[in-house]
């Protein structure tokens, strides 16, 4: 935490109030989700039945958020298979729910349960994008995975929740991975290709699309495309982009910025996953020299960079570590589930009080052996 | 330490990520190396005619006049790397630092590169074959035997992924210059040091400066200069080899598997070409596509192979800094050990047998702190079935397989250099038939023995131009 000095700015002195009343939410929240989720009349099956196997009543015994340290680590694996009934909080039983899976290229995907989360993080995440760039009304472009994938729904419900209407187009990125580890290289770049023609005759077809979800790979190459045919994003009629869904790097965000879409188009970062939902860039600051830092959608999710030999330790400010991901929502409770990346500890932002994370990357022991960045 | 840019057709980029380079004995960081991205490089990509276009504004004789000055530049000069300069002393110094390639090798091929700039007019009128200049400047003109012909360049840039195991393969790439086709560059993660000098010394003799892109960088780097180039070569394993195979816009250049044939005429005298074998198999630390990594005869290849571990078992890593360092280090970690092994599980199969254990006097994996070496290892193979009878592993490796003369052309698969060494006029021509040797040798020369006047792995002239009809005139009555 923050705790501001008599010789600190009170700029500093706000940072730090906000940050404690941040952490206060924080731990109320807490509460407030594990008695949910843990109480026989509102939790989920899985829950209830993995409670058994504990030492520590977490009824009793999770009053704040530092205690989830209890809870052994959320092993992934779990979500693995059936039955997907067993995620759903007797409290919401009777709620229509979707399911929606990471990786599958091989094997059994990992699902997770969902209602309504994910209209509702993306309805927060709406609260920070600025109308002049995401003109309230106008039409979306979704430039990512579909299938059964969370992205598709929630950009399609954030154009919705804005009063605009989301074009989509077919794209199956397991497909992508076995093309990659086939070593087609040649008929991934022809899938790519494909993609980018239904997007172009999406924006050539006077819809009015001012707004999209674009990967960074997609972004790229529908720029280049245009670029090809004399025209530009900005000429195309899109106003706004909001990226994600692969890694980012600060030089390709300048590249992107600089080069690729010039000054009227925005564009903001993302960072998140089936699991947890989405984590906001913080705004565009030239004084950062093109560092993205990442906040979570605190108190519903909660991002931490820990030590990679002691997964309970936060690294200081500054320092690299593994991301350790919470969820605590109605729908899901995840008591630290570590992500397959890394990153450097941020500080606090007026706009966002509590820790962030920036140069989010593959986790080192993985990335040599994960495919990733694939769409 | 050096600070290094990406170049974009001339501009230096100062790039967000860096790169740090060390040195493979000492861990000292030597160079930041400034990380390009994909996306970048296919933006350039759409200018790349600009490059074409400074070149063409310069007529060949000029250009191979630059080539000419470039060679005695890069040579013998100091000359800018990044945020500082370096004299050849140090340039090797620091090459053989990130590669592991000793220093005199360093040297040697800093005089192999040079040679081909230095000789360019004879390179381009060998691969050309005599055709004049003007017919590459306007893309039309006559022979000096009167008739018309055209080359079409098939590219403004040349792209090209650069390999780290050894500072020779620049040659390959030079004569894309002075027909007047501009760069893309995306160099070694370690051996980035011959492409940023060769550049600054093509600058510093008039080249404009548009002509030469160079982008560090990733996976994606090399993806897109693959996909946006429209003529590209690339160095890698045979999985890259594979991956390429047959699409016309990728020259690839994988693993060479160079061998030396002996002929059922001479082979009675195979002691009289012990130095061509061991040369073959030990120049420049084995690490070529090139070197020597098959010898193949019908008998004595026991004594043969005996011969040459006796001359290389006893050779021992020696600091790089050493006149006398023959051996190159593995950088990568865990390289050297793989390799290693497997060498190892082959040795344990019937009919392979170790010749070198018995000269080393030491184990064949050398372990350092921060580096390994692999000390020079034959191995007699009795047939060419067993395992390790047709292998190449980047460091003085042979073997040396029993095979009839009748059936060695059926074995040796794919072939980059094939020295043949026989008078018999019936296995001569079946030589030349055999189309699984690209670089055929007749008689006494080494593998490692290039003449630059002689295309390798295809004719650069015909992968950038295409000699395509042309008329002006109405062709006579018929």
């Amino acid at each position: 935490m923050i705790r501001p000095t008599a010789s600190e700015s009170p700029a500093v002195s706000q940072l730090a109030e906000l940050a404690a009343t941040a952490k206060s939410q924080l731990d109320a929240h807490t509460y407030e989700t594990v008695q949910w989720h843990f109480h026989e009349s509102t939790g989920s099956p899985f829950w209830l039945e993995k409670a058994k196997t504990y030492n520590f009543d977490p009824l009793k015994e999770v009053k704040c958020f530092d205690d989830l340290k209890k809870f052994p680590h959320f092993e992934d694996e779990w979500l693995r298979g059936g039955p997907i009934n067993r995620w759903i909080p007797k409290g919401l039983a009777g709620k229509p729910a979707y399911v929606f899976e990471t990786g599958g290229t091989t094997g059994i995907p990992k699902s997770r349960m969902v209602i309504e989360d994910h209209w509702i993080d993306y309805e927060n995440f709406s609260d920070t994008l600025p109308d002049e760039y995401f003109p309230r009304g106008s039409n979306w472009l979704m430039l990512g995975p579909s299938g059964p994938r969370r992205l598709r729904l929630a950009v399609e419900h954030l154009a919705q929740y804005r009063g605009g209407i989301c074009f989509c187009v077919d794209l199956d990125p397991r497909w992508v991975v076995k093309l990659l580890k086939k070593g087609k290289i040649k008929e991934a770049e022809d899938y790519k290709d494909h993609v980018i023609d239904q997007a172009l005759t999406i924006l050539s077809a006077n819809h009015d699309v001012k707004c999209a979800f674009m990967t960074p790979k997609l972004l790229e190459a529908l720029a280049m495309r245009l670029i090809d045919q004399g025209s530009s994003i900005s000429e195309s009629g899109i106003k706004g982009i909001f990226a994600g869904g692969t890694e980012f790097t600060p030089q390709w965000y300048r590249t992107c910025r600089e080069e690729l879409l010039g000054p009227d188009v925005y564009i903001t970062p993302t960072y998140g996953n089936t699991l947890m939902g989405l984590a906001c860039g913080k705004p565009y600051d030239p004084a950062d020299n093109y560092k993205i830092t990442y906040y979570a959608p605190q108190p519903r999710a909660v991002i931490e960079t820990v030590e990679f030999k002691d997964y309970n330790q936060l690294v200081g400010y500054g320092q690299t570590g593994r991301v350790k991901l919470y969820t605590m929502t109605k729908e899901l409770f995840i008591p630290g589930f570590m992500e397959r990346d890394e990153g450097e500890r941020e500080l606090p932002h007026e706009k966002y009080p509590w820790d962030g994370i920036s140069g989010t990357r593959p986790f080192h022991e993985y990335a040599k052996t994960t495919t990733v960045g694939v769409y | 330490m050096f600070d290094i840019p990406i170049l974009r057709f001339g501009q230096t980029y100062e790039s967000m990520e860096k790169q740090p380079v060390f040195h493979f004995d000492t861990g000292e960081a030597v160079a930041q190396l400034h990380q390009a991205t994909g996306a970048m490089v296919k933006l350039d990509l759409k200018k790349a005619q600009k490059a074409r276009d400074a070149l063409r504004a310069i007529p060949i004789s000029k250009l191979i006049e630059i080539c000419k000055s470039a060679a005695t530049m890069y040579l013998e000069e100091t000359l800018p790397c990044g945020s500082g300069s370096l004299s050849p002393a140090e340039f090797c110094r620091l090459q053989s630092a990130t590669t592991g390639l000793p220093e005199n090798m360093c040297a040697a091929n800093m005089r192999k590169n040079s040679f081909v700039l230095s000789h360019m007019d004879e390179v381009l009128d060998a691969l050309t074959r005599g055709l004049p200049y003007e017919v590459l400047e306007k893309g039309y003109g006559k022979e000096s035997r009167g008739v018309m012909v055209s080359y079409q360049a098939t590219t403004p840039v040349f792209g090209m992924v650069l390999p780290n195991n050894s500072p020779g393969v620049h040659t390959l790439w030079l004569p894309a210059i002075p027909m007047q086709i501009g760069l893309c560059i995306k160099p070694g993660s370690q051996e980035f040091w011959t492409p940023y000098r060769i550049t600054e010394a093509f600058f510093k003799a008039g080249l404009p400066r548009e002509a030469i892109s160079i982008y560090p960088g990733g996976h994606d780097v090399g993806g897109a200069v693959m996909t946006d180039c429209q003529r590209a070569m690339i160095f890698g394993g045979q999985t890259t080899v594979d991956q390429h195979a047959g699409n016309p816009k990728i020259s690839v250049h994988g693993p060479g598997f160079s061998k030396i044939i002996l002929g059922d005429d001479i082979v009675d005298h195979w002691e009289d070409y012990l130095d061509v074998m061991v040369d073959s198999v030990f120049a420049n630390s084995g690490r070529s596509c090139i070197n020597c990594s098959g010898i193949w005869a019908s008998r004595h290849t026991r004594e043969i192979a005996d011969a040459i571990a006796q001359r290389l078992g006893p050779v021992v890593p020696l600091p790089p800094d050493d006149p006398k360092s023959s051996l190159a280090a593995f950088t990568t970690a865990g390289a050297a050990e793989a390799m290693n092994t497997q060498i190892d599980e082959g040795c344990r199969a019937e009919g392979v047998t170790e010749m070198t254990a018995k000269y080393r006097h030491g184990s064949r994996l050398e372990k350092r702190e921060r580096c390994d070496y692999l000390r020079p290892t034959v191995i007699h193979c009795t047939g060419p079935d067993v395992p390790l009878a047709n292998t190449e592993y980047m460091f003085p490796f042979v073997s040396v397989v029993e095979c009839p003369q009748n059936k060695i052309l059926g074995q040796i698969k794919q072939t980059l250099v094939g020295t043949a060494l026989t008078n018999d006029p019936k296995f001569t021509q079946q030589l030349l038939d055999a189309t699984n040797i690209d670089r055929l040798n007749i008689g006494t020369v080494k593998t490692v023995q290039l003449n630059w006047l002689q295309p390798h792995e295809g004719n650069i002239v015909d992968f950038l131009f295409r000699n395509r009809a042309f008329q002006d005139v109405p062709p006579a009555a018929h």
